[in-house]
């Protein structure tokens, strides 16, 4: 054995040289590995946050139930009722059963030319100003932060004297969609002051016998 | 002329600018990522212009699917040792004379969105089988004689003080549905409310204004 050591030793000149490796790892599995983990990852990701709809609805206390309604202008007053279908009908006013004749209903919808028409309509002035204001902002003009120019725009819907006021009415055939879309509409057209409250039985009345 | 001859090519590829490629991908996505949360039932949210984001933490959830049925979720607080969930279900065992075990609890905090009547909350949270778990899931009750419903949100806003209301409705629900909700969180003192919704942009400007 010692002599066939001796032989190879004199074969390759006295060094043992080792089995030449490639430097190059096989990549394949990790890749495959890194494949099926960014698709798992892509797949379950949530990149867009749900947006929300803040509403603030007055306190109810049962101790004050039989209190009047605040009392409001009636010439401001813009009554919306929803119902099925995606209808809409709006009067303005208020009703007064015992004073015919009764308010006319009009019927709109949705669309771009319907309920929204109405709404910037009545809410010119301070649509106008709100919209004045954001146009500075944007030519540079106006150099103020985000925060400032939302409170700016607050003040100027609390300070509104003229823009309508918008009672908002669902009956039990209206979609939840039909609340949200009239709500953002009021949002749309920078209306100051809206209140979603309940069907009168007078106005279920009216309702009855509105344009189909 | 002898032909001159090709030296021959490894079959391999050089796979390192791809790795790096894909680390840097699986490292973002890894990073980015916050998991899409299971829900009871699909729900199609209506759309809005609203861009104001709804909260991560400290929120409560009422989800209202096209048939009516009503679940309710809660996380665990921005602090994970809250463990509000875990007090939560505490609090409605004792009001409805229930008993959990400590396993029966951690696994419930660490669960998603529910909707079933409280007897048999147990029996979903023990469930190994998505199909059984499903199959409890027939929305919290919430008629007039015995108001769940009204008693989750009560002890959820007893259990965190912070939470905020969210209502998760289906576009195409009954505005009865979400009405009797609202009366309801406004009878528990909850009045402000964040619907949620889908970015929608929609624009008006001047030009818009009828003539």
């Amino acid at each position: 054995m010692g002599e066939i050591i001796v032989e190879e030793k004199g074969k390759k000149g006295g060094k043992r040289q080792a089995k030449k490796h490639s430097t190059r790892i096989d990549m394949t599995p990790m890749v495959d590995l890194m494949c099926l983990l960014i698709t798992f990852f892509m797949l379950t990701t949530a990149f867009s946050k749900p947006k929300v709809m803040v509403i603030t609805m007055p306190e109810k206390d049962p101790k004050d139930e039989p209190k009047d309604a605040p009392r409001i202008s009636s010439e401001r007053t813009l009554n919306i009722l929803l119902t099925a279908d995606h209808k809409v009908y709006y009067y303005q006013g208020m009703i007064d059963p015992k004073k015919p004749p009764m308010p006319e209903l009009i019927k709109t919808d949705f669309s771009k030319d319907g309920i929204r028409k109405v709404l910037l309509l009545r809410n010119k002035d301070l649509f106008t100003k709100i919209a004045d204001y954001r146009n500075l902002r944007v030519t540079g003009k106006l150099v103020v932060a985000d925060t400032t120019a939302d409170s700016e725009i607050k003040r100027f819907k609390k300070e509104d004297k003229k823009g309508p006021i918008i009672l908002i009415k669902a009956d039990d055939k209206a979609k939840y969609k039909d609340m949200v879309d009239i709500i953002d509409e009021m949002a749309i057209c920078n209306v100051a002051s809206y209140a979603v409250v309940d069907f009168t039985p007078a106005e279920t009345e009216l309702l009855k016998n509105a344009p189909k | 002329m002898p032909k001159i001859k090709q030296p021959a090519r490894s079959p391999h590829i050089d796979m390192t600018p791809m790795v790096d490629l894909f680390s840097l991908l699986l490292t973002f996505f890894m990073l980015t990522t916050s998991f899409r949360p299971q829900e009871a039932a699909p729900i199609e949210t209506p759309s809005s212009v609203s861009e104001k984001q709804a909260p991560d933490n400290d929120i409560m959830t009422i989800f209202i699917a096209k048939d009516g049925k009503v679940f309710f979720n809660i996380d665990n607080g921005r602090d994970t040792s809250t463990h509000f969930r875990e007090k939560l279900l505490q609090k409605m065992a004792e009001q409805y004379k229930l008993t959990f075990s400590k396993i029966e609890l951690d696994k419930f905090g660490k669960m998603s969105s529910f909707g079933m009547p409280i007897k048999d909350i147990k029996a979903w949270i023990i469930a190994k089988e998505p199909e059984v778990r499903d199959k409890l899931q027939i929305g919290i009750p919430m008629d007039s004689t015995d108001n769940q419903l009204a008693w989750w949100v009560r002890m959820a806003r007893l259990t965190n003080l912070n939470a905020e209301v969210a209502i998760k409705g289906d576009a195409e629900t009954d505005y009865t549905t979400v009405k009797k909700i609202m009366d309801l969180l406004q009878e528990n003192k909850v009045n402000k409310f964040n619907l949620v919704t889908n970015l929608q942009a929609d624009e008006v400007t001047m030009k818009d204004m009828p003539k």
